[in-house]
């Protein structure tokens, strides 16, 4: 196995724990955490191939996963800031229990 | 090379695999940032030192932080008590299942076409000029969207002003 | 031997002893050879600084300190150390145990691994990292991690609530200090810790071209040093561990042995980021004139270090400790605003032509401000002019 099939299968990897757990975490928080997992993943997959891929000198591996680090980290100010706010609002954190769109 | 990447690769996959299982949510969010510097490794393997250095910064020092505050606001430094898994998680873990055979067998069936290549030589000039020059209109759009982030999270997150009677 | 052995006499023998081994074993020796000082001089230096500390503040509050252990209480830390070491190890029963654990390593550990970037002679840097000052910024904010983990593991009211301050403290002030670095960068062109001080190696007759000396330099200096005294949340910024506050905050649960770890991660993060204020701002190992060059690099560096603890120590024995909001205003009101406007003006200083109107301007460009700000941020607030009456 090569090289890049080894790094790509471990972001496959990565990819499907982040996605078993915020499909199945009950705190909404882990949930976020998960998302940033799957993110996580696709940036190594990115890095990967700007290693042995065709044309390292254009960067582009790299500035997709700096800009997909900035991303990911404001998405996870806003993603907290709303679960907060549903914190205050229903006093939970329990994704089953917000299973209503009723207030 | 090889056994340094299995060691990292084990280091990551048991960190993020705690992560999404531990009981406590602080516990889980401790081993992300453990599976979260193995990755930051992997990238200093893989060459990549100021994405790897820049990954420790954001997501150890600001992301995992900002998880911890989280979680400290909405249940305190109580233990859980109640389930952790909700109701349809066997959906779940399937889901996640068949997409990792999915994306493995796409791997595994994919034509091999590389040359052994030479570790390319990155340094932060290059990355700095390709992101005025190249990448200029992301980057102004990233500050645009960060600054939304930004506005966006204090809005949320402030208390709501009490009405005086 | 010329200056320059003298200089290189570090160097200069690490390549004998290596030159006596297999080509094999050399990669591991000579990160061990160069590991290894830093493992020792680091901490004998923080022995050194809590007795200088003690005594230095002693002397400010009109006291002697510590003066009975050795010849004039110089002993002072071997006593330190017996008694931390040999104190009992209680942990609370409703501790978390491997985060309690874990918590002082990862602290000592963050605060030893940001020497790796810092050049402490010429040619005397353990690695030469292209992206060095992002290494350096990198580990820091491992620190806040484990400063949570130590506060959150205890269980205790004291310790969390310590914990959060610490943290939002650490990341209030984490902004102005990477924005102060932000401009010796943009000016040098490099992320590297050793091209930014070859760079201010040189020499105009008998001034050195050291960073410090240039207005934005200097407001970025004081910009740093303030935001380097809260990040290792020492005095007037040590709210979150204030002994009359809160009682040790964070740290309360921790006895013996790893409180002394936790004192030295604070006090080793204190060096290390004095460290880095010397590197970008004041020269690293250059001398002060052209014709002191002949005393060895590693002198310099030493040297002004320890004029930055000193500094560090007066200015602890004299400021009062600032309160939790007025410490986040001046962050997040005064300081983020500063730094932006230092960028700005480090970037006027290099499209205008040198001259005395350069000056002046960036020095308009920050003092008004700077005045401005602080006037506006007092407005809202009713402050008199302050009276003294002593009790006869």
């Amino acid at each position: 196995m090569s090289p890049l099939n080894g790094y790509l299968l471990l972001s496959a990897l990565l990819f499907s724990i982040g996605l078993a757990g915020a499909l199945t975490r009950r705190n909404a928080i882990l949930v976020l955490i998960g998302i940033e997992l799957m993110l996580n993943a696709a940036n190594l997959n990115f890095i990967a191939f700007w290693r042995y891929g065709p044309n390292p000198a254009a960067l582009t591996g790299i500035m997709f996963t700096i800009f997909s680090i900035t991303i990911a980290a404001a998405e996870a100010a806003v993603g907290l800031g709303i679960i907060l706010a549903v914190y205050r609002h229903t006093r939970s954190t329990d994704l089953d229990q917000m299973s209503s769109m009723k207030g | 090379m090889n056994l340094i990447f299995f060691i990292l690769a084990t280091l990551t996959i048991v960190g993020t695999a705690a992560a999404m299982s531990l009981r406590s949510a602080i516990h889980c969010i401790l081993a992300l940032t453990i599976g979260l510097v193995g990755l930051a490794a992997l990238y200093l393997l893989l060459g990549a030192q100021f994405v790897g250095f820049t990954q420790i910064l954001v997501y150890v020092g600001a992301v995992a932080i900002l998880a911890v505050f989280a979680i400290m606001m909405t249940q305190g430094a109580s233990a859980p008590t109640q389930p952790i898994l909700s109701s349809s998680w066997l959906t779940g873990v399937s889901v996640a299942v068949a997409v990792f055979a999915v994306l493995a067998w796409a791997i595994h069936a994919s034509a091999s076409t590389q040359t052994a290549q030479p570790q390319p030589e990155v340094s932060v000039n290059q990355i700095g000029a390709a992101l005025m020059h190249r990448f200029g209109l992301p980057l102004e759009i990233m500050g645009l969207l960060l600054t939304a982030a930004l506005i966006g999270a204090v809005i949320l997150a402030m208390p709501e002003k009490k009405e005086t009677l | 031997m010329t200056p320059d052995t003298i200089d290189q006499i570090f160097v200069i023998s690490k390549h004998l002893l290596l030159g006596y081994l297999p080509s094999s074993l050399q990669p591991v020796v000579s990160a061990i050879l160069s590991v290894v000082p830093v493992l020792v001089v680091f901490p004998l230096l923080f022995a050194i600084t809590t007795v200088l500390e003690r005594k230095g503040l002693g002397r400010i509050q009109n006291r002697y300190g510590p003066n009975r252990v050795g010849p004039f209480g110089f002993s002072q830390p071997i006593a330190d150390g017996i008694k931390s070491l040999t104190k009992e190890d209680i942990i609370p029963r409703n501790a978390d145990q491997v985060v309690h654990f874990l918590a002082p390593l990862l602290l000592v550990l963050a605060a030893f691994l940001a020497y790796a970037v810092l050049p402490i002679g010429r040619n005397m840097v353990i690695t030469n990292l292209n992206a060095g000052v992002l290494f350096f910024f990198a580990i820091g904010s491992m620190v806040e991690l484990a400063v949570f983990m130590a506060g959150w593991s205890s269980r205790s009211k004291y310790s969390l609530l310590g914990a959060m301050r610490a943290v939002a403290q650490m990341i209030s002030y984490e902004i102005p200090l990477v924005l102060a670095s932000i401009v010796i960068i943009m000016v040098s062109g490099s992320l590297s810790t050793v091209d930014i001080v070859n760079l201010q190696a040189g020499y105009t007759s008998i001034w050195p071209h050291w960073f410090v000396f240039t207005p934005w330099g200097f407001a970025g200096f004081l910009l740093f040093m303030v935001a380097a005294t809260a990040e290792s949340n020492r005095s007037p910024f040590d709210l979150p561990e204030g002994e009359s506050e809160i009682i040790a905050g964070y740290y309360i649960e921790y006895s013996g042995f790893k409180f002394a770890l936790f004192f030295l991660g604070e006090y080793l993060g204190m060096f290390a980021t004095s460290g880095l204020a010397i590197t970008l701002f004041l020269g690293g190992w250059a001398a002060p004139f052209s014709f002191l060059t002949w005393i060895p690099s590693y002198f310099w560096f030493f040297a002004k270090l320890l004029v930055l603890i000193a500094v560090f120590i007066w200015i602890r024995g004299t400021f009062p400790r600032l309160r939790m909001d007025q410490l986040m205003n001046l962050a997040w009101k005064f300081m983020l605003p500063m730094s932006l406007l230092n960028i700005v003006t480090a970037g006027v200083w290099h499209f205008m032509p040198a001259g005395i109107v350069r000056w002046l301007v960036c020095i308009a460009l920050l003092v008004a401000p700077c005045l401005l700000l602080s006037r506006l941020l007092k407005q809202g607030k009713k402050l008199q002019v302050r009276t003294y009456r002593f009790a006869e």
